[in-house]
């Protein structure tokens, strides 16, 4: 397949995207730009499936599977689309499928800095080639209680950790969504401090399910949720998932988050997800799946969201009450 | 201006406004039948049949200000009509946190009630509009008197009070919707505030002017 080695041609080189439109003239050029050889060495078919791959921009491929996924049946596409906290694009859920189509996010660079030894500046396509990409089926749970499954497409957030090689002063990693008025009108209206900034203890950051994510449902994310890279975090409330990232810091000390500095009493650093650990104005016991049933089902929210047997040792012997 | 009293029907007027106090029923139900209620649809519909009960508590709460300001008497009998579609707001809304969201869990709605300020307000003011719905015929009024009839209606003004803060301690954080209806509420009950003082400091005035004119007699 073409981009299982990514280093080799890179993404951007292959061939001009609207050569993919037409199959022809997209063998034709392939056999001019890279020559017989290459084309001899694949079949015909093998091309044929690439070209599919390639065929529209917002496809991502291929993609391995992931033993960290759940079987659930994820939440109906359209649903996650248009079902979206993204304050800066505004409060209602609907606002930011609406106000989000003509966010640019291309070009785009992620800056990875702070507490490392090798800190550097990503072109996003860059950085969507770091490691192979995985399609990783999640639950993700909502503070408002609640929660969707999802088919997210990235890989561990980890791989990029160590290529800029943390220092042993390296405690917490801070991210940093991108912020600009000009783009996001509705931004100070949000209630919220902005830019959106959230942060995560090493370990948690380096966590294997701590997902560095481009796409989902096959497809690079859609602006509204977050392109052109986010983080996933499944055992945690979606609003630490922070969206369209653009600075990543380590540092030797807790960063601020955007919902703690809103309010301290409400949201709290880790914000794990806790059934035993009520929001202090609604029950965090259950959660609705918005499963694409009418009305969705009410279900017992689960500790660390069903993630335990990956993230609770993380957390042994703190009082959860008291580090929500 | 002249007070329209007898130039409008008034049985002519209730049927369309009847018709528009039931729109946005309809609105929601036409949505639930072309899947337009999103991807939540018990939060939507939370959200907008609570909405429009503050509508109607706000329409409810405007008519004796704009009765007396315009001086047109006929409003107030449209007053019992945005009263009850008020009612009949919050009974849906109702509904849906016991049947929708609670899926008719006593004891989770129980200790929802008790533990979260939020929901007692809105439960407050829920249960304070029950006797004011019970109490609205023509029957009623009579046989609770006038006097004690509208004691018992002053009870509105708690029940919206209570309606308002409940939206305001629900949001996240973008409180402009909750504080417009808050900003309504309070010119529509300080109008009635300022007016009462009004009236006690000119009734003072008048007692203190008889009992001179007594003393002087």
């Amino acid at each position: 397949m073409l981009i299982k080695k990514p280093s080799d041609i890179p993404y951007s080189e292959v061939t001009p995207n609207s050569a993919y439109m037409n199959r022809r003239k997209f063998l034709a050029g392939v056999a001019v730009a890279t020559g017989a050889v290459t084309l001899a060495a694949r079949s015909v078919s093998d091309w044929f499936e690439s070209a599919r791959v390639f065929a529209d921009e917002a496809k991502l491929g291929p993609l391995a599977k992931s033993p960290f996924s759940t079987d659930e049946p994820p939440t109906p596409a359209k649903d996650v689309e248009s079902y979206n906290n993204y304050y800066e694009f505004g409060t209602g859920k609907n606002d930011p499928s609406r106000n989000a189509t003509k966010f640019v996010t291309s070009p785009w660079s992620v800056s990875v800095e702070g507490e490392v030894n090798k800190p550097r500046n990503f072109d996003i396509e860059q950085l969507r080639k770091l490691a192979p990409l995985e399609e990783r089926i999640y639950r993700h749970r909502c503070v408002e209680a609640w929660s969707i499954v999802v088919p997210w497409i990235g890989y561990p957030f980890s791989v990029l950790a160590k290529l800029v090689d943390p220092k042993p002063s390296a405690k917490f990693v801070a991210f940093q969504s991108y912020y600009d008025i000009k783009q996001m009108p509705l931004g100070p209206r949000a209630g919220i401090a902005l830019p959106y900034v959230e942060g995560l203890r090493i370990d948690e950051a380096m966590n294997p399910l701590a997902l560095l994510t481009f796409g989902m449902y096959g497809e690079t994310l859609p602006n509204q949720d977050g392109a052109p890279v986010r983080m996933v975090l499944p055992w945690k409330y979606g609003f630490k998932s922070i969206k369209s990232i653009v600075k990543v810091r380590f540092t030797q000390n807790m960063p601020p988050t955007t919902w703690n500095l809103a309010n301290a009493h409400e949201y709290g650093f880790y914000s794990n997800v806790n059934p035993q650990v009520d929001h202090p104005r609604w029950s965090q016991a259950t959660e609705r799946r918005l499963d694409g049933s009418f009305f969705g089902k009410r279900i017992k929210t689960l500790m660390f969201n069903g993630y335990g047997d990956q993230v609770a040792s993380m957390y042994n012997g703190m009082d959860l009450r008291k580090y929500y | 201006m002249k007070d329209l009293s007898r130039h409008i029907n008034i049985r002519w007027l209730k049927p369309p406004i009847f018709l528009v106090c039931l729109a946005p029923l309809a609105h929601l139900v036409w949505m639930g039948f072309h899947d337009e209620l999103g991807a939540n649809p018990v939060e939507y519909i939370t959200h907008s049949t609570g909405t429009w009960t503050l509508v109607g508590l706000c329409a409810t709460l405007s008519i004796t200000p704009l009765r007396r300001i315009l001086k047109q008497n006929w409003l107030i009998r449209l007053r019992r009509m945005f009263g009850l579609f008020a009612f009949f707001y919050v009974s849906l809304h109702f509904a849906t946190w016991v049947w929708l969201y609670s899926g008719f869990d006593v004891h989770a709605m129980i200790a929802d009630v008790y533990k979260r300020p939020f929901i007692t307000e809105g439960f407050t003011a829920f249960v304070l509009l029950i006797p004011l719905a019970a109490t609205s015929t023509s029957g009623m009024i009579r046989r609770l008197g006038g006097r004690r009839w509208q004691m018992l209606h002053n009870l509105i003004y708690i029940s919206a009070i209570a309606g308002v803060t409940h939206y305001y301690w629900l949001v996240k954080s973008d409180e402009t919707v909750p504080l417009r209806f808050a900003a309504v509420v309070a010119v529509l009950l300080g109008y009635r505030a300022i007016r009462h003082a009004l009236q006690r400091k000119q009734q003072a005035a008048a007692a203190k002017r008889s009992r001179e004119s007594v003393y002087s007699a």
